[in-house]
């Protein structure tokens, strides 16, 4: 979707400014929500997909005025419910208060902390040869999905050089619908500055994405 | 860690609630939340203070540096990381496990590297610790692709004009680790010695290592 969280190029949002010695939590709440959202997830609610779906779907100007791990309950909060493993007026209440769809995995338990703390794999078996190689020029094609894609704006129509083949990935476009996970070669794509950003651009600036095939015009 | 503590109000940090209650309104809403789900048996408070525990102990930028220092002092480990970096800091064993398509990137006199996800946070917090809040917010999302010079300037890092910057945006489930050129004054130390010096943001692109004898 072409939404505020497609962020690459805009203007505006001022300088970077790191806070020295930051802390991991700068809330307690703020590790609570991360861990639900990692429970609920490894206890099959949703992929990771879907949740960066229901996060970017947050309206804009409560996207772009929330805290990151505000962004994150907001998002949980509302995906659970959609799913219906929680009910509006549950999180109204603050308590369960009927029965609803459990997650698929069954309760996460803490015995089982020490497999997420690993990171997913999400290679997968190649259903179809590749149909590019490195050294390939490519198009972005000029796709502007409703629906979730990691397919970001500012490269859109423009020409890039494949670089790496990384293998069959699950395709995030598909299983942030549970829609299956319709694996899809997935390649890095490089892009002059001056391709993406225009004729001032500065020349000694390269800018590549991770790009899944589904996204690519061969030229 | 507690979970009953009232968080500190005398901290300048920014706050996107009210003040004035002993509870914010983010504390209720979450802990509703956490009520809901415990009840109905999804998730057990055991098992989420494990989870926050797990991330505050067992990850961060010590385990990044470590794979910095031995690709330094050990040539056959560098080029086994550039060519897979999953598959190379898996033979390490001391270092903690790492997931799938890790990818690490090498700086060069010639060619600069930033690592950045424009579309939410992406990042290799396996080795690096989850990432800081400048790394998930709009300034840096927006600006990394655009103007990285611009950026490494607000970190107060100048490279030679004529180097090349390539910035990789996170857009996939691979995820890159920037590694760091090893700084001068430096023969003959000792991986932990070298360890010290490369900090998260050298491996992030908006860094450089500690120079030797610098303040830690």
């Amino acid at each position: 979707m072409n939404g505020v969280h497609d962020m690459g190029g805009m203007d505006g949002f001022g300088k970077v400014e790191a806070e020295p010695n930051e802390p991991m939590f700068h809330e307690q709440w703020e590790g609570r929500v991360l861990a639900l959202v990692r429970a609920m997830g490894a206890a099959g609610a949703f992929n990771i997909d879907t949740s960066r779906f229901y996060r970017e779907a947050l309206p804009p100007h409560v996207y772009l005025s929330s805290s990151y791990y505000k962004k994150w309950l907001l998002g949980l909060e509302d995906l659970l419910v959609d799913k219906g493993f929680v009910d509006a007026d549950e999180v109204k209440a603050g308590h369960a208060l009927k029965e609803t769809k459990a997650p698929r995995r069954g309760k996460f338990t803490a015995d089982q902390v020490e497999r997420i703390m690993v990171r997913g794999a999400f290679g997968r078996p190649a259903p179809a040869p590749a149909k590019f190689k490195a050294g390939d020029r490519v198009r972005a094609r000029n796709i502007h999905p409703a629906t979730h894609t990691r397919l970001p704006r500012y490269v859109r129509g423009h020409v890039g050089i494949v670089e790496r083949d990384h293998g069959c990935h699950v395709f995030p476009d598909s299983a942030s619908m549970e829609a299956g996970e319709n694996p899809q070669w997935l390649y890095t794509v490089v892009f002059d500055s001056a391709e993406l950003w225009g004729a001032d651009a500065d020349p000694t600036v390269k800018i590549s994405i991770d790009a899944f095939e589904p996204y690519l015009e061969p030229i | 860690m507690a979970q009953d503590h009232d968080h500190p109000h005398d901290d300048d940090h920014h706050h996107d609630h009210e003040h004035g209650s002993e509870l914010s309104e983010m504390q209720i809403r979450v802990r509703a939340l956490e009520s809901i789900l415990t009840e109905k048996g999804y998730v057990e408070p055991a098992a989420l203070d494990a989870i926050i525990e797990a991330y505050e102990t067992k990850i961060g930028p010590h385990n990044g540096a470590r794979v910095v220092a031995k690709a330094w002092t050990d040539p056959a480990f560098r080029q086994a990381l550039l060519k897979d970096a999953t598959k190379a800091i898996g033979t390490l064993g001391h270092v903690s496990r790492v997931g799938d398509h890790l990818v690490a990137v090498e700086n060069t006199a010639e060619r600069h590297n930033m690592v950045v996800c424009t579309l939410c946070s992406c990042y290799p917090w396996e080795m690096l610790g989850l990432p800081p809040v400048w790394y998930k917010a709009a300034p840096y999302r927006s600006r990394a692709v655009k103007d990285p010079r611009g950026v490494l300037a607000d970190f107060g890092v100048t490279l030679p004009s004529d180097t090349e910057i390539r910035v990789w945006d996170s857009t996939a489930e691979t995820r890159f680790l920037v590694l760091p050129m090893r700084p001068n004054g430096t023969e003959g130390w000792s991986e932990q010695q070298l360890a010290e010096l490369v900090t998260r943001d050298s491996m992030i692109g908006t860094g450089f290592p500690k120079a030797p004898g610098s303040p830690s």
